[in-house]
């Protein structure tokens, strides 16, 4: 299974995500924001978290129009899997791959510590290692992680199974608690807290192992 | 030439921005403070010609999200 890291500048997850990844048994490569195409064969784009041009304009908006990110909308486009993680999500729905967009969280604090998520559906490569209903510790790290989404939008996602997590104690403002969306072909997920934190027990926790044990070994079997 | 375009949250988007800093007129004293929002503004220079549609194109790729902002253009 291959997977490509997305690195901005101002990025500062990358690599926790290549070792989560690694540690999963991806073989991993990491991309340039101003490379035009993904390497070959890429099952997997994973878009990490962090500052992204210092969050200028909005978090994430700079980084949507850069040259790989058309390359990375391409690979959605085609079926491919991709994982958005914190500033990650943000890119995502600025690009438009998924729906709603993340707002300054209610409190206005930048929130940095673990919280508890509850699965919302184990139906998706990333969530397949899980069951539905699974209280899972991920930490959050985020200044903008409020996600809103109109009323129409809200009732698709829940009729289509599309929310992936939801946060046991809402710490930013979310609608209806929601911390991870998945696309419509449920291909490509985004999401506030951190996985790739949570997965050596020198971070406090590993239950983020599943996701990327899960993500790796349903696509290497595809 | 120069455009002037001004972004807002939608109505009905909760500012939480705009809410803190209603509640500092408020302890400064000011009384009767109903609401505030914040936006932003961005100056642009264009060259001469620039039509206000390609503005607007402008802010529906960039410079407003639209699923959550809105915007309007002032061409100077």
């Amino acid at each position: 299974m291959r997977a490509a890291v997305i690195v901005f500048p101002g990025s500062n997850c990358d690599r926790d995500m290549a070792v989560a990844l690694r540690a999963a048994g991806a073989e991993v490569s990491m991309v340039w924001h101003k490379d035009a195409s993904l390497p070959d064969s890429v099952d997997l784009v994973a878009v990490p978290g962090g500052f992204s041009f210092g969050d200028y304009l909005r978090c994430g908006a700079i980084a949507a129009q850069s040259p790989i990110c058309k390359a990375v909308v391409a690979h959605a486009d085609r079926g491919g899997y991709v994982l958005g993680v914190c500033n990650g999500f943000q890119v995502l729905t600025e690009t438009g791959l998924l729906p709603g967009a993340l707002m300054r969280n209610a409190n206005l604090k930048f929130i940095c510590k673990t919280v508890d998520l509850k699965v919302e559906t184990s139906a998706s490569a990333f969530t397949e290692g899980y069951n539905a209903g699974d209280t899972v510790g991920y930490p959050v790290a985020h200044h903008d992680g409020n996600y809103s989404v109109d009323d129409e939008m809200l009732s698709a996602l829940r009729a289509e199974d599309r929310i992936a997590f939801t946060y046991r104690d809402n710490p930013n403002g979310s609608v209806a608690d929601i911390a991870g969306v998945l696309s419509d072909n449920r291909r490509v997920l985004g999401m506030m807290p951190h996985p790739e934190r949570a997965v050596d027990a020198g971070h406090g926790g590993t239950d983020g192992q599943a996701l990327f044990r899960g993500l790796v070994g349903q696509l290497a079997q595809a | 030439m120069k455009a002037r375009v001004y972004v807002m949250l939608k109505n009905g988007v909760l500012d939480p921005q705009g809410e803190a800093v209603r509640h500092a007129l408020g302890s400064l004293g000011f009384d009767g403070v109903n609401g505030v929002r914040q936006g932003k503004v961005i100056e642009l220079d264009l060259a001469d010609g620039t039509s206000e549609a390609t503005v607007d194109t402008m802010c529906q790729k960039l410079l407003a999200n639209t699923v959550i902002e809105s915007y309007r253009i002032e061409v100077l």
